[in-house]
């Protein structure tokens, strides 16, 4: 698999390092609820999602970058 | 399954009825075995287990076979070797032959910082009932001379631990064995048949839609591994679980001399030896979140890399086959299973990288509490309320790949 970093261009995934954007669901409203969900629960996207990498063996910066986790 | 598997085992296929006691999602390894001693402890036959494709198909007909019970924390400890002990039953209790070959695992470390950790662990598994013995560099050399004990210069081999009881099985015929006495209960075993909802009235569950018509029900079981959070989105539960890739290699055969298991700790690998001869490995899971049964170079890259820096000799061995399965992993390393918020909806999940051993396990806890209502306390630890209580069971260390 390779992915494209906006500064380095098209490398292989085993440069970069995964960091996941949590996103709380609005309907859940109780602030401890939220803070559980945010840490512990995922929403482990079955088709396009936003994710975070960081360019370890590159230019070693943080970016987003949409993909389908079905490919 | 080819006719002639089909012969000898006797697989009696069900014809989906309108409505059941229970309706398990996922035939693989934990659906199945729940299914099995549902109708042999608890006399529960009134079961449908649905599977999309056929039986095995997930990650109980992929993985690597290991069943150990090293693990880092004293309730998985006991739930495992629990596990393993059903294991070593197995074929008397079925009268099936799953080819389970006791060998050893030998666990190694290349930092100091790991032996101490690990010689700690041996101690915790022994105290806790699963047999392991710390080994010395030198009775690693003498346990499997193939290894190079300077790990090539950079991963010297400084010492490990040996879990007597580590173990291998056939995975399909485990599946097979647990279908095949579901089946002759009564249980229905319906393949290609997707589950695409679950109903529900207010809280409470009322029964399964599938490709081929809606299911009545009370009781809804949910063990589909990687494709857990699709069966949880239909009823809006949160899980902790993400989908991973893990890839596993065979190699063509070697002289049948290699016994125990080995893996190294800080490399990430692990190697056995099949009963055809073939030296079986894996390694880490992909890091990006994914549900693609793709196999990929970087994995063969970087899996036969590890594996020559521990064992030259299979540098002169040739890949014959790579694949892949979707694993669904906790952010503790633990399995959860048991209830949810949703009334009749149950779920058997989080087995990850390391949910084979756990199939007879597993299934005889998860029929104990569908029978009983109540939760047994072999499996109380791994609820997924543990995340809300505070109470998460971190295990990524002895949780490993296999
Ligand atoms: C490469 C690899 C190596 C591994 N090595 C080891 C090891 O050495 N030791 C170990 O203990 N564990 C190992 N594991 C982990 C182990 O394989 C799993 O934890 C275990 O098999 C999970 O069993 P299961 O029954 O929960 O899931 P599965 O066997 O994956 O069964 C789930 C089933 O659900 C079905 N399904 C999904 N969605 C639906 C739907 N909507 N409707 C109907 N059916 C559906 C799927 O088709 C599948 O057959 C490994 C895994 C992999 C991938
Ligand atoms: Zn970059």
């Amino acid at each position: 698999m390779k992915l494209t970093c906006p500064n380095c261009g098209t490398r292989s995934v085993e440069e970069f390092r995964y960091g996941e954007i949590p996103r709380v669901p609005d309907h859940i409203t109780d602030p401890d609820a939220r803070d559980l969900d945010r840490v512990f629960m995922k929403a482990n996207a079955h088709g396009t999602t936003v994710e975070a990498w960081f360019h370890d063996f590159g230019c070693r910066r943080w970016f987003r970058l949409e993909r389908d986790t079905r490919g | 399954m080819n006719e002639f598997i089909e012969a000898k085992v006797r697989l009696r296929w069900g014809e989906q009825k309108p409505s059941y006691d229970v309706v398990i999602i996922g035939g693989g390894g934990h659906g199945l075995a729940t299914a099995y001693y549902l109708a042999t402890r608890h006399g529960i036959t009134n079961v449908a287990v649905l599977e999309r494709g056929y039986i095995g198909s997930g990650n109980s007909g992929r993985n690597t076979t290991v069943i150990r019970a090293n693990y880092g924390i004293p309730a998985s400890v006991r739930f495992y070797q629990h596990s393993l002990d059903l294991y070593r039953q197995l074929e008397t209790e079925t009268d099936r032959w799953i080819m389970h070959a006791e060998k050893g695992i030998l666990w190694m470390h290349h930092t100091e910082m790991g032996i101490r950790t690990e010689r700690a662990r041996a101690h915790m598994n022994q105290a806790f009932g699963a047999d392991t013995h710390f080994l010395t560099r030198k009775e690693i050399g003498k346990l499997v001379p193939e290894i190079d004990l300077d790990g090539g210069g950079r991963y010297p081999v400084l010492g490990g631990s040996y879990h007597t009881q580590g173990a291998t099985a056939r995975h399909d015929r485990v599946v097979w064995s647990y279908a095949e006495g579901a089946m002759a209960r009564g249980v229905d075993v319906l393949q290609r048949t997707t589950a695409t909802g679950i109903r529900l009235d207010g809280d409470r569950v009322t029964g399964v839609e599938t490709d081929r018509g809606f299911i009545a029900c009370g009781t809804v079981m949910s063990a589909t591994a990687g494709q857990t959070t699709t069966i949880t989105d239909m009823v809006g539960l949160r899980m902790p679980i993400r989908t991973h890739p893990l890839q596993a290699l065979v190699t063509n055969h070697y002289r049948q001399t290699f016994h125990p298991i080995v893996a190294s700790a800080e490399l990430a690998f692990y190697v056995s030896q099949t009963a055809r001869g073939e030296m079986l490995m894996g390694a880490e899971w992909d890091r990006q979140p994914s549900y693609s049964y793709r196999s990929s170079l970087e994995f063969l890259r970087s899996c036969t890399a590890k594996a020559i820096t521990i064992l030259p000799f299979l540098a002169d061995l040739k890949v014959l086959r790579q694949w892949t399965g979707v694993c669904d992993l906790t952010p503790d390393s633990s399995p959860v299973m048991g209830f949810t918020p949703v009334d009749g909806f149950l779920v058997s999940t989080g087995w990850g990288t390391w949910g084979f051993k756990a199939i007879p396990a597993g299934g005889e806890q998860m029929a104990e509490l569908i029978a009983t209502g109540r939760t047994p306390e072999l499996i109380a630890p791994y609820s997924l309320d543990r995340f809300a209580r505070d109470r998460i069971l971190a295990d990524a260390g002895s949780a490993g790949t296999q």
